[in-house]
Order: structure tokens, then sequence, then C-alpha cells
């Protein structure tokens, strides 16, 4: 613990709307290099917890370090710089339908706004998303299509290779497998795991399938209830000795969880 | 008793609600100019919403200029027939199309066309995430959506209400010439005598002041829109609603600083 500083660290994390208390106190270390899984129920606030470390959601109290540096109470000029050596793939894509593919794909390329690397020239950008499609197992032609004409697990993928196309420090995947067919999702799994070793990118992936969580993850924690109420290895997911983890990684309909289907 | 105070309860918070949105507002305006002299300034959006206010309402702020420069003269004819005054007709056509009409008339279609466009466009971004993606991917999404679009708004109108002066006064024109039997070279002569440059200018500077607020109301209210598509509904309806009050606000105050001295 003390040779390293944890690429990711947050203490003491609470958000709330309205009344609705989505985090309370989240304690999560995530080491450089490494990758964790947190899986949890839905509505449980993963997405939140991602959103506000990338600066989207203000959070109400608690502290976001990356690299040993407080992102929140950083000037807004740095901290920018700061989540810029993030890529995040969101939940439902968010391909920007206005753009062809390989645009999407090469956006944070030509950003003009971009810090960190040179921006790069249409031509030069294009080529490069062409190959990052053909990592993701789409083919360059695609680039020219819009994400329109693209399938669901297509869009997936195409938002994937945007994430990944900078080869950021730091990666967040809101449910990269959802909606992709098994063999595909095993693939998109293995490329999670080949950028994180290859790049030595540190991961955050959500994700409701245990398989990819063992196979993305090398850690993985628990949401419930605005809490990470178990941390561990993933490797561990499947016999956690925790009541709650074991029903939810189960799915078992009776256990300590109840879901609250009435409200 | 307690009636009366809910009233005023009631009256007190919609009067803070204005006040807080005119503030978001304005907020929302300075950070969009603030963009303006910090690069980098996205000139593909800009030159794309251009075309789409400048050119693609084209055709729609000529017919209605064309039109309502026809309805101007015919009514004043039948108004001012009785004391033998036609010849005011072609200067209450210039000057009302120059000063008002054009300016107004291409507001308001502008308002309807580019405000709810722009309105549902840029809350479809909000509410499918891609608001948030831009920031992820280095831009800043003010920059990159509201700025281009408020200095295309400003500089379009103006070239618009141009358009609509030139043809308000010819469907004027044609409109007391081919049915009001007038002669063509005095009714020109009438025009050119009348209508002064300022009259113009000031219709071309409430022109700009309109296509900014336009554009304004279109992108605040997308880019505060939420919850699905309803939300991108209800963000276009205010847009064009709210661009349309403010227009004609502004116009009253725009008038009463120029023209009433
Ligand atoms: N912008 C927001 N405003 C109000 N409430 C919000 C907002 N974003 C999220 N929430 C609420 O926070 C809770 C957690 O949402 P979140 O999207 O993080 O769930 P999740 O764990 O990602 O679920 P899923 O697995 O279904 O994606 C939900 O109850 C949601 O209603
Ligand atoms: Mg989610």
């Amino acid at each position: 613990m003390t040779d390293a500083t944890p690429k990711i660290r947050i203490r003491g994390l609470t958000k709330s709307f309205g009344p609705k208390r989505v985090l309370d106190g989240i304690d999560l270390d995530v080491m450089p290099g490494t990758s964790c899984v947190v899986i949890g129920g839905s509505g449980s606030g993963k997405s939140v917890l991602l959103r506000c470390i990338l600066g989207l959601i203000a959070p109400d109290s608690g502290s976001i370090e990356i690299d040993g540096v407080d992102i929140l109470t950083l000037p807004p000029r740095r901290r920018e710089g700061a989540i810029e050596k993030i890529g995040m793939l969101f939940q439902n894509g968010a391909l920007f339908d206005s753009l062809s593919v390989w645009e999407n794909v090469a956006f944070g390329l030509m950003a003009a706004g971009r810090r960190h690397g040179a921006r790069m020239a249409r031509a030069e950008a294009r080529a490069h998303a062409g190959q990052v499609l053909e990592q993701v197992g789409l083919d360059p032609s695609v680039g020219a299509l819009y994400p329109s004409e693209l399938s669901g697990g297509m869009q997936k993928r195409v938002g994937l290779a945007r994430a990944i196309a900078s080869q950021p420090d730091i990666l967040f995947f809101d449910e990269p497998t959802t909606g992709l067919d098994p063999i595909m999702g095993a693939v998109i799994d293995g490329l999670i795991v080949d950028c994180v070793r290859r790049l030595g990118s540190t991961a955050i992936a959500i994700t409701h399938d245990m398989a990819s969580a063992q196979r993305i993850g090398d850690r993985a924690a628990m949401l419930y209830q605005g809490k990470l109420i178990w941390q561990g290895a993933a490797s561990a997911l499947l016999d956690s000795g925790n009541p709650m983890v074991d029903q939810f990684t189960h799915g078992r309909r009776e256990g300590p969880i109840s879901m609250e289907l009435r409200r | 008793m307690n009636v009366i105070l809910d009233f005023i309860a009631a009256l007190g918070r919609a009067a803070l609600n204005l006040v807080r949105t005119a503030g978001a507002l304005a907020l929302f305006g300075l950070a969009g100019l603030s963009h303006l002299v910090r690069p980098p300034f996205y000139w593909r959006i800009f030159l794309g919403s251009l075309v789409e206010i400048g050119f693609f309402s084209l055709p729609v702020v000529a017919l209605t200029a064309l039109f309502s420069g026809g309805v101007i003269a015919l009514q004043s004819y039948t108004g001012f027939a009785q004391y033998h005054v036609q010849s005011a007709i072609a200067g209450i056509v210039v000057l009302s199309v120059t000063r008002e009409l054009g300016p107004v008339l291409a507001g308001l279609m502008v308002a309807g066309r580019v405000g709810a466009a722009m309105a549902a466009e840029i809350g479809t971004m909000r509410v499918t995430d891609q608001v948030d993606a831009l920031t992820t991917l280095s831009t800043n999404p003010v920059k990159y959506l509201v700025t281009p679009r408020l200095l295309a708004g400003t500089l379009a109108l103006p070239f618009l209400v141009l358009v609509a002066d030139i043809l308000g006064v010819l469907g004027g024109f044609t409109v007391s010439v081919v049915k009001l039997d007038f002669s063509a070279p005095a009714y020109i002569a009438a025009t050119l005598a009348t209508v002064k440059p300022i009259d113009i200018t000031v219709g071309l500077a409430k022109a700009a002041v309109f296509g900014f607020l336009i554009a304004l109301m279109g992108c605040y209210h997308g880019y505060h829109s939420r919850g699905g598509a309803e939300g991108v509904g209800a963000a276009t309806t205010s847009a064009v609603v709210g661009a349309s009050i403010l227009l004609l606000a502004f116009d009253y105050l725009l008038t009463d600083v120029f023209f009433s001295q």
C-alpha cells in the first residue's frame, strides 16, 4: 500500500437527488494498471458513481483523487485536464448521431481542446479510426456509416472504440457487454483486458454479467444502498462468503436483498 | 384571508421564478459569448448553422415578406382612399416593412423554424448523454454547441431581414401597380423619398438582437432539457414560445430607444 498511490482514490463520497441518497459514503481505491468491476442492482447508483468521477455530477461531499490529486478542489481548467485522462463508454453508447462513425471514433483525437498529445489532422485521424474499429471487430468501412445505421451491438462497439481511441490512462465502461451476443461479449471482454494489460490503463467496469466480471476484473466491489458493501478479488465473486453478494451473483430471489419492486 | 395570502404567495413564486429564469438565461448567454474570445472556435458548426438559418429560411421569410408588403398596400389603400392621400401608400409600406414587419415577421418565422430545431437537436443530445460525452472527449459543450449557434443566429437574421425588406417593398409595389393602378415610377420615387438609412439600419440591428435571442432560447432550452423524448418536446415548445415573447418585448424596447425621440 505504501509503494504506490492509487490511480483513483475515493473517500466518503455522497450524493443525493432530492430526498433520495444514491451514494452514501463510498470508499474505493483502484491501483494503477488494475481493473475493478462494480456490480449492484439496477438503480443502485453505479452510473452515478462514474459520473461523479468524471465531473458530470457534483457530489455532495467526499473526495475523489486521481494520481493523488483531489479533482473536486481543482480549478475548472486543471480539473478538465485531469478528466481528459479518462475514456468513457456510456451505458447507452451516447454516439454523436450527427457525425459519421469514424468521426465519432476520432472525435477526441481531433478535438481542438485536447491537452495531452498533439491534435490529429482529419486524414490521419480517419486512418487511425479505421484501425481502432478493426480492434473492436468492426470493418473499417463501417466508419462511413452513421450511428443510426448500426445495430445496437455495433453501436456499443463504436462507443468502445471511441473510448479507447486516444489510449487514455483510465477507462470507464458502463455495461460494455450488455446487448451483445455471448461471443462478441467475450471478444469485448478480451479487448478490455488487453487495453488494461497492454496500455497499462486503469479501469472501472460496471457489469451485470458475472462471467464477464470475472474475465475483466482484478478486483470487484458491490454497491448496495449507497455503500460498497463488499470488496475483494474478482475471482472470489461467486464464493465471497458475503450473503448479499452471494444472493446477487447467483441471482437468487430469496436472501437478504429484497428487491423493491413496489414503489 | 388565507385565499388572498395564497394568491399573493403564488404571485411571488411566479415572479421569483421569472427572475431566476432570466438570471439563468443571462448567465448562459454570457457563458456562450465568453467562448467567442477563447479559442478554439468551431467553424464547421458555425457554418452549418449559418447555412441552416440564413439560407434554408429564405423561402419562408421571402413569402412572408412578399405577402405582408402586399397586404399593407391593400389595407392602407382602403383606409386612406377617402382622404385622397394615395401617394402616402408607398411610404407606409416601406416604413412599416423596414422598421417593423421585416424584423418581427422574419424573427417569428425563424423562431418557429430554427429555434425549435436547435432545441430539439441539443435536447436530444442532452437526454442521450451526448452532451456529457463531449465533456469526456476534451470538448466544452457550451463552446461546441452554443457559441457557434449564437453567432450564426446574430449574423444570419440581419441578412434575412434585408431580403425581407426588399421583398416586402416589392410586394407593396406589385399590388399598388398591378391592382391599384399606381404609376410605377411615382411609387418608386415616393418610396425612395420616404425611407431614410436609419430606418433600415435600425431594422437590421433589431434583427441581430432577435437572431441572438432565438438562438439563445433554442440552445438554453435544449441544453437544460431532461426526461427523454417528452422533455425534448417540452424544450422545443418553450424555445419557440419563449423566443417569440422575448422577441416582441425587445422589439418594443428597441423601438422605444431608437424611434421615440
Ligand atoms: N440526474 C439525475 N437526477 C435525478 N436522479 C438521478 C439522476 N441520475 C440518476 N438518478 C437516480 O439515481 C439512482 C441511481 O441511478 P444510476 O443510473 O446510477 O443507476 P445504475 O446503478 O447505473 O442502474 P443500471 O444498472 O440500471 O444502469 C436512480 O434511482 C436514478 O433515478
Ligand atoms: Mg447505469
